[in-house]
């Protein structure tokens, strides 16, 4: 195996934008992850799956920051997480974004007032110019130009996720993490949103990692797919998942819903031909 | 991370207007450049920019871009000039998605504030319709349940006394016995001057009785039951089960409403008769301790002089209060819609409402107590 859980080094000379290496989280008595090596490259989109309570959210929780790791190294953009206090802390927040599986947006502000907090907080803008980057990202995810003024109360799951994306891409983060984003929308609205990402990452240059169950999403937009197997991550291309031997990998891919998503990418792949 | 400055200048190359910018053009970099240029007069001379040159700058973003554009004159089809692909990829990106400068939210003060009312007074019609409608609601299900006897739910209904009654006798308790104590020691400071400490007794005994134990009481059950029926009913709403309930057939008012009415219509005079208790308690320490009186002496002036209807004024508006914060309560939680939010939201508002509820009511019993002469 390569470095980093991969089965196969795809790294070509890239900037290593997260290295985690030997980490273990555990809750009380219960080991998360244990050992767990993980890199990702920048400019890729990473997919995270694995089974329920395998601890994907944990993971990525974990490299935000929101979960302490017990013991292991975890380096994002190219400095050590568990190092960071103080000013050195809140300006790396600058340059990652997270969207919540729920959107978590603020509800008491409007959706143009919580993509400019984390304008106002670290780039301290004048309030015009924020208003107009703010109108900007609401144009990027695809939502109509009067969602802005409305409370994210106001509306429907899958605006709240674009609106979450927007906050996210407030002060374009080299790192973006994406919890579930597709969960919940209508095959429709999650093949937009997998094209949505998928552009923004490439005008933006993103480097995404995301957590999802969602197979389309996994061959639409994923450079690479890593899976959390036995405590550790296993990562590669969805081709050379395809042909991993493990029982899980096994059923997770091979299985009715896996082979049929594996068939419309056949199937798109010979349309572009 | 700001590194190298954001510059730009306006160039005439042949014949054609050309904003050059260099440097890093960035969220984070820009806002120097921002506050200059607003204090400097915009350039009115310069032809409007037909193409803008990037060739020179570092480090691109899309506020970077938004500014540039802005800069440009907002020219939406504006030419560009890049070294790098990633750069003209993002250039466009922002140029197609630019929206023509967001409307500014206007607001005027006066009809911000006039608005303002209007909607709170339009909503408090709104709100009393509905909390007509569901007393109206609340009282057909009650006279269904008449009807049908073994409709009435007794577990569910003693469940909830033990909530609301059980759980509170010790803070009624110790807050009553408190108040007792402080009124027993106004009355003896201030009735001393005209030699009528002894009139203290009376004081504590009509004090208590007639509303104090009966008030208190009702704030507290107000504060601590009202809200949790708002809370536990406004959850179950967010959670979806009370329209699961209505799909099973089941109808919320008769399996949630009546019977934490019922508990608290229960409950309330027993709370209050409690209260009242550990509030003649208080007063009679305080008299021991400032009137030397004895514990005999203060009962057998307070049975002399202070009427049994003065107890009764009391405890007839305890089951009435205890109605109005239980269906308050009730009500505020069922007509939580949507997030979680709005059970923090409604749960105050049911906690204030029943409080004022109580109070208006309590005006209104005094003045029938008057009329009648009790």
């Amino acid at each position: 195996m390569a470095d980093g859980g991969q089965l196969v080094d795809h790294r070509n000379g890239r900037e290593v934008i997260v290295r985690l290496r030997d980490v273990r989280t555990q809750f009380g008595d219960h080991v998360i992850h244990d050992k767990l090596d993980f890199d990702m490259f920048r400019g890729e989109v990473v997919g995270l799956v694995g089974g329920s309570g395998s601890g994907k959210s944990v993971l990525l929780r974990t490299i935000i920051g929101l979960n302490p790791a017990r013991h292991g190294r975890i380096e994002v953009l190219g400095v050590d997480r568990r190092g960071l206090h103080g000013k050195a802390e809140h300006d790396f927040h600058a340059h990652t974004g997270v969207q919540f599986q729920d959107g978590a947006l603020f509800s008491s502000l409007t959706v143009a007032e919580n993509i400019m907090v984390p304008i106002r907080e670290h780039a301290g803008l004048d309030e015009e110019a924020m208003r107009c980057i703010a109108a900007l990202k609401i144009a990027l995810v695809g939502l109509p130009a009067d969602t802005g003024e409305k409370k994210p109360s106001e509306l429907s799951g899958g605006m709240r996720k674009r609106a979450s994306l927007a906050r996210a891409l407030a002060l374009d983060p080299e790192l973006l993490f994406l919890d579930e984003p597709t969960a919940g929308l209508d095959p429709i609205g999650a093949s937009h949103y997998d094209e949505l990402v998928r552009s923004l990452q490439q005008s933006l240059g993103l480097t995404v990692l995301m957590v999802t169950h969602d197979l389309d999403s996994l061959n639409a937009i994923c450079d690479r797919v890593a899976v959390l197997l036995d405590k550790r991550v296993v990562a590669g291309t969805m081709d050379e998942l395809l042909a991993y031997d493990h029982p899980w990998v096994r059923e997770y891919f091979h299985g009715p819903r896996g082979r049929a998503a594996a068939r419309q990418k056949d199937k798109a792949s010979s349309d572009g031909k | 991370m700001a590194g190298a400055h954001p510059t730009f200048r306006y160039v005439d190359r042949d014949g054609t207007p050309v904003l050059e910018a260099s440097g890093t053009w960035t969220v984070f970099s820009i806002r120097t450049l921002r506050r200059r240029r607003r204090q400097a007069s915009p350039a009115g001379s310069t032809r409007k920019p037909r193409l803008i040159d990037l060739t020179h700058v570092e480090r691109l973003d899309t506020a970077g871009v938004l500014e540039l554009l802005q800069l440009a004159g907002n020219e939406k089809d504006i030419e560009f000039r890049t070294r790098e692909q990633g750069q003209a990829d993002l250039f466009r990106v922002v140029q197609t998605n630019m929206v023509a400068t967001p409307p500014e939210p206007k607001v005027n003060w006066l009809t911000h504030w006039l608005g303002e009312v209007g909607h709170s007074l339009v909503d408090l019609y709104h709100q009393i319709i509905a909390l007509c409608a569901f007393f109206g609601e609340t009282l057909v299900v009650l006279a269904g349940a008449f009807m049908q006897p073994r409709r009435f739910r007794p577990t569910a209904v003693v469940g909830q006394m033990y909530e609301v009654w059980i759980k509170a006798l010790a803070i009624v308790a110790v807050l009553c016995f408190l108040i007792g104590v402080v009124i027993a020691y106004q009355g003896v400071q201030q009735l001393r001057q005209f030699g009528a400490e002894t009139f203290t007794v009376e004081a504590v005994g009509i004090g208590i009785f007639r509303e104090l134990g009966v008030l208190l009481t009702a704030i507290i059950v107000a504060g601590r039951s009202g809200s949790a029926f708002t809370a536990q009913l406004g959850t179950m709403q967010v959670n979806q089960e009370i329209d699961a309930m209505r799909t099973i057939g089941l109808n919320p008012i008769e399996w949630l409403v009546l019977p934490r009415i019922f508990a608290l219509v229960i409950s309330m005079p027993l709370l209050v008769f409690w209260g009242d208790m550990a509030g003649l308690l208080g007063g009679a320490v305080a008299c021991t301790i400032y009137l030397d009186f004895t514990f005999v002496q203060f009962f057998a002036r307070l049975r002399d002089t202070v009427g049994i209807w003065s107890f009764y004024t009391g405890i007839i508006k305890a089951p009435v209060f205890g109605m109005i914060i239980a269906a308050i309560g009730c009500f505020e939680g069922l007509q939580v819609r949507g997030s979680a939010e709005s059970v923090g939201l409604l749960t105050t508002r049911s906690v204030v409402e029943s409080i004022f509820c109580v109070i208006v009511l309590d005006a209104i019993f005094s003045i029938i107590f008057l009329l009648a002469g009790v």
